[in-house]
């Protein structure tokens, strides 16, 4: 008999869904052209801000496998993900306002406006360079990878684990979302950065552009989620999963169980940064509430929703709890945490396997069988692991 | 570079205090290559906490601890140990419960194990084949895609054993190894240590005396954090010593 190693669950339920999920793929990708190519008389026309409400959730879906990456497959419950993508986020903001040159309002062809109204005389050091669209790529993915490799590496070490780490997580995006508001610190305060023109000298407002970014996200989106699928496919995918379930005993098989929780956490960072970056473009504006702890918790709420531990789940989380979002807002905004809360509630409840639970797939997530209260427990990773020996 | 007369194990005055209790008490203990000890004593005469010094989860407060008269153990971390060549079985069998058992192995397959390396790992034939004697081995061959939480507690056992076995250390810590075995596993169990032993030290904590008869080694037993008596099965069980201890609980 034939052992076949890396069978992995993750890779039986993808291959289960393949044919919906291609389907869904064709029509993501079919969308725009309703919106290009489709008279606005017809009833088949997709307004603009339909394309880029979709794009935006293209965006959140990338946030999403992220955080599965890192919560769904490590264990590692990261209440502060919108930090990560804010940071991305700022540096694609950066570049977009390099790029308006001298059509801002003040005409400062060097400065943007809101440092012309700072009466600042010169740009910060670290705005060098922005005008070149590589090198903003290149911090779309050192910034975020950098902060979580320094804010990983003092955590991890220490070994602290479980609600404490969500609980710094959360003071980090905190302390981030208090230091951007400040108008020294050169990012614009609580404003932020907008009125963007153009991207690579395309014009932002127009619906080809739309389509063009809708288009990047949807392509960024396939390749994460394929980048994510071999990652957790491979050896080094199921130390990961060992590690979430049993973190001491992989340490006794002589793994460093601190870079490995590096490894996931940097590469999960520099996603969300990805996914921060091609947002700013989409919706026009980046601010310091995009850092806002509440952020954070409403995408671990995607990814708890549409199935931890499942790719797939994470992706689809986001879409519907974004679609419900959108949909309920324009009735009744007010509720619209409540219901949230009540969502995350139902589901840690009901459906401890998210929705894809609910399609009877198997998920790579931790066995959770029985509906029961201890369930948000076991989903918010407050539960410290078994102990290892039993004591009397 | 070590020579063959040092001892693969070296404890000498190790002390272990919890909240002013001792768990070990000046203990000294010595392992030589390729020997087979057993190690008995009753509840909570430090036994575990014994594995918890040398594999590195616990640190002394006194003593010295050397692996191969070279590595301080005191000083090293688990993962840094395990690398060594230190493996271990814990008391209550743990296993990675959402892997199955092929992958349990695979996992513990003596390899590079920095992250990278990790990543790009293939699985070779050689590899593969060394990986399906060892589940004919431990007869969970059968079992080789299944979840190892659908394991019953002996398999489990086996498992954590054949995980041992793939990481292929110099000395093995196996605590005890049958419980919740029948009688046949047990006598499986102490054969398959017999064999291992003789290429690599291991040392065995078991309760059950018919197994460590079987095993027919060198004895020690702890009581309160230090050795009490040391010798044969047929020694130990008739010091006075032993014999108040265990008949005076
Ligand atoms: N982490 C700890 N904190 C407090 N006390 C501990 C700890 N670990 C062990 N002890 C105590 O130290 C003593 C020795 O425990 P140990 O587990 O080493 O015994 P043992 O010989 O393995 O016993 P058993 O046969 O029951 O497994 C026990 O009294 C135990 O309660
Ligand atoms: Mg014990």
């Amino acid at each position: 008999m034939s052992a076949r190693l890396n069978q992995s669950l993750g890779r039986a339920l993808v291959s289960g869904a393949r044919p919906y999920i291609l389907a869904v793929i064709v029509i993501l990708a079919l969308l725009p052209l309703l919106n290009l190519a489709v008279p606005p008389s017809s009833p088949f026309y997709l307004p603009d801000f339909a394309i880029k409400l979709i794009g935006k959730w293209l965006c959140f879906a990338i946030l999403a496998l992220a955080i599965d990456l890192v919560w769904g497959y490590v264990g590692i419950l990261s209440l502060g993900h919108g930090a990560f993508f804010a940071l991305g986020g700022y540096a694609m903001g950066m570049y977009l306002m390099r790029a308006i040159g001298d059509r801002g309002h003040y005409k400062n062809p060097l400065l943007p406006d809101f440092m012309v109204f700072l009466n600042w005389k010169e740009l910060p050091w670290y705005w060098h360079g922005f005008d070149n669209f590589l090198f903003a790529l290149l911090m779309v993915l050192l910034i975020p990878g950098l902060l979580a490799f320094v804010f990983g590496w003092l955590a991890f070490r220490s070994r602290i684990t479980g609600v404490y780490l969500s609980i710094i997580t959360q003071a980090m995006t905190f302390a981030l979302m208090l230091a951007f508001f400040r108008n020294d610190m050169g990012f614009g305060g609580n404003n932020g950065l907008t009125d963007f023109k153009d991207i690579l000298g395309f014009n932002l407002h127009t619906d080809g552009t739309r389509a063009g970014l809708y288009w990047a996200s949807l392509a960024m989106l396939i390749a994460t989620f394929l980048l994510c699928r071999w990652v957790v496919g491979s050896k080094l995918g199921r130390v990961l999963t060992a590690v979430r379930d049993a973190e001491s005993r992989v340490r006794f098989l002589g793994y460093s169980v601190t870079n490995y929780k590096l490894f996931a956490f940097v590469l999960s960072a520099m996603i969300a940064g990805v996914a921060g970056a091609l947002y700013v473009p989409q919706v026009g504006i980046i601010n310091p509430s995009e850092f806002s702890p509440a952020a954070s918790i409403e995408a671990v709420i995607w990814v708890a929703v549409g199935g931890r531990g499942s790719l797939v789940g994470a992706i689809l989380g986001a879409f519907a709890v974004n679609g419900a979002k959108s949909w309920l807002t324009s009735y009744a905004p007010e509720l619209w945490l409540f219901i949230l809360g009540g969502i995350f509630v139902a589901v840690t409840l009901f459906l401890p396997r998210g929705i894809v639970g609910l399609f009877g797939q198997k998920s790579d997530g931790p066995r959770i069988s029985k509906p029961s209260l201890a369930n948000l427990s076991k989903m918010l990773g407050t539960v410290p692991p078994a102990p290892k020996e039993q004591r009397p | 570079m070590n020579k063959p007369s040092q001892p693969v194990l070296y404890l000498d005055d190790v002390t272990v205090s919890f909240d002013g209790f001792k768990a070990l008490n000046g203990l000294s203990f010595v392992v030589e290559p390729g020997e087979l000890r057993t190690i008995i004593g009753p509840n909570g005469a430090g036994k575990t906490t014994m594995m918890d010094v040398i594999t590195g989860k616990t640190r002394p407060d006194k003593g010295t601890a050397f692996f191969k008269g070279v590595h301080d153990l005191t000083k090293l971390d688990e993962e840094t140990i395990a690398n060594l060549g230190i493996g271990r079985k814990f008391q209550r069998p743990t296993v990675f419960d959402n892997h199955t058992v092929s992958e349990n192995l695979e996992l513990a397959l003596k390899a590079d194990r920095r992250a990278f390396r990790t990543l790009f790992a293939r699985i070779g034939a050689a590899q593969n084949e060394r990986i399906e004697a060892v589940m004919e081995q431990i007869g969970l061959a059968e079992r080789a895609r299944d979840l190892a939480g659908s394991l019953s507690h002996g398999q489990r056992q086996w498992l954590e054993i054949g995980m041992l076995l793939m990481q292929d250390p110099e000395l093995l810590l196996v605590d005890e190894p049958v419980a919740g075995m029948t009688d046949h596993e047990t006598e499986q169990t102490a054969a398959l240590l017999k064999q291992i032993a003789g290429a690599r030290s291991v040392v065995v904590v078991e309760h059950d005396m018919e197994f460590v008869r079987a095993l027919a080694t060198k004895v020690t037993v702890l009581h309160e954090g230090s050795v009490l008596s040391e010798g044969t099965v047929d020694h130990v069980q008739n010091d006075p010593k032993v014999i108040e201890v265990y008949l005076g609980r």
